[in-house]
């Protein structure tokens, strides 16, 4: 097999051409999912039979969750690539994760406790979902506030890489504590084996939106990532001509 | 001839206590915390028995949690400073099963004691007489597990100014399931439940913790200390 594109990776003025190249394709093509998904689910799909159109939250609600485990993943991912292999770039691209991840985890909890309102009757509710999610929110914050407390930034890269490959223990929690807990929460309808329980008309709406949020987080993470190289490669003579 | 590293082990552990023995301020400091904070909840919840009966299980277990925090301070920061870990590092032995040996020490010297003055606590609160052993029992092992959890965060921050606040947002995500099986295993007991399976639970993080913990927690103090 071919490594180059792995050895490539490791190289910061290599990522900083790629992710200049396809930030604005990957923007694109979320406004655009973006936009088709939205005008499926809150046009084109039917009213839930028991939540009427509130169900519609999900649009929002389920893919920002979702993104949020997928993103610590990518981060904890990035982190190890960093640790085994001494990358340097990999560990500016966890870095460039956290903050969109802690986002996301923002966006699901908020839009869930809209939803919570009208159909559980409160906002917050001490469920399992709900509370490891929370956690998931903290940990990010740890991520982030290690990050800034240690001085030495390749201490802070190599320190905060180990903190989030540890709290990979809590990403099946989240994902299957539904599941495990019999709970307030709903039990996953897209997600399992065989048939989804959701309607067609309901569920293409909700897999493009899906797809429109990874791009965006795609398109978002290539942009930090530029930032956070130019950060830490300002002495770099490439930077320079890039710049320039 | 080379010390094997149970026997570089054996050594950190004894030279732990041995310190202990001879600082007990440090020791007696989470203890009189964890008493403090449980005297704390009688006055601003309510004094009636049967509410704080109810109120136990997560008064003893924050009590518990926070002062192992207070606890976790002392397990590595002073050896770094002085420059032990250094020497740990360089000895050419596992650092691994040192930092293992140290944090069954820690556990040894805060949690063991933490549990077994738990009881004066719980009957303040009013928890019953034959509640005592699982009261005693889930402290014991919860902060077992709590020590191996918190020697990876507490490597973890010994590069970082402000370690103090940090080492708590580090370590209260990762201790959730520990306070969630801990404190379901006291309420069990105090109202005379079977505590058997939040204790298999609660062995279960700890026998996690055993396995991953040193390893971890090894890395992060090679990182702290470059």
């Amino acid at each position: 097999m071919n490594w180059t594109w792995f050895h490539r990776l490791a190289s910061p003025p290599h990522v900083y051409a790629f992710a200049q190249r396809w930030t604005r394709w990957f923007g694109g093509a979320a406004a655009l999912a973006m936009l088709i998904a939205l005008y499926g689910g809150l046009l084109l799909a039917p009213p839930d039979y028991q939540q009427k159109d509130a169900f519609r939250m999900v649009y929002v609600h389920a893919p920002g969750a979702w993104l949020s485990l997928m993103i610590y993943t990518t981060m904890a991912v990035a982190a190890a690539v960093g640790l085994i292999w001494r990358m340097k770039v990999a560990h500016a691209a966890a870095a460039a994760c956290a903050p969109v991840g802690a986002w996301f985890t923002v966006v699901a909890l908020g839009t869930g406790m809209l939803w919570g309102k009208p159909m559980w009757g409160a906002y917050w509710v001490w469920d399992p979902r709900l509370t490891s999610e929370l956690v998931l929110l903290f940990l990010y914050l740890g991520y982030m506030g290690l990050r800034a407390g240690i001085e030495d930034p390749a201490k802070a890269d190599k320190a905060s890489a180990v903190l989030a490959v540890v709290g990979v223990v809590n990403v099946p929690i989240i994902k299957f504590s539904v599941e495990w807990w019999n709970s307030l929460h709903q039990t996953p309808t897209v997600m399992q084996m065989g048939k989804p329980k959701m309607d067609g008309d309901m569920l293409w709406p909700l897999l493009l939106m899906f797809v429109a949020f990874a791009l965006y987080f795609v398109a978002v993470l290539l942009t930090r990532l530029r930032a956070e190289l130019l950060r830490r490669e300002r002495n770099a003579s490439w930077i320079r001509e890039v710049v320039a | 001839m080379k010390t094997s590293a149970l026997a570089a082990a054996r050594l950190v552990a004894l030279r732990d206590l041995r310190l202990a023995f001879r600082k007990p301020s440090q020791l007696l400091q989470p203890l009189m915390f964890f008493m403090i904070v449980a005297t704390l909840f009688p006055l601003s919840l309510s004094p009636e028995m049967s509410r704080l009966r109810d109120a136990a299980p997560g008064v003893l277990w924050i009590g518990a949690l926070l002062s192992s925090l207070l606890a976790l301070e002392f397990l590595f920061r002073e050896d770094a400073v002085d420059g032990t870990l250094e020497q740990f590092a360089l000895s050419g032995q596992s650092l691994t099963w040192m930092l293992f040996a140290k944090t069954c020490t820690h556990w040894l010297i805060t949690g063991v004691p933490l549990a077994l003055i738990a009881p004066v606590a719980a009957a303040a609160l009013g928890v019953p007489g034959e509640a005592m052993w699982g009261v005693v029992a889930s402290l014991a092992l919860g902060s077992f597990a709590m020590s191996l959890v918190g020697s990876i965060s507490a490597g973890l921050t010994l590069g970082a100014r402000r370690g103090g606040v940090l080492l708590s947002l580090l370590t209260l995500p990762l201790a959730v399931p520990i306070l969630i099986f801990g404190a379901r295993a006291t309420e069990l007991a105090i109202t005379g439940g079977n505590i058997a399976p939040p204790m298999y639970l609660l062995g279960a993080i700890a026998m996690l913790g055993v396995t991953l913990a040193p390893l971890a927690a090894a890395a992060a103090v090679r990182i702290g200390l470059e």
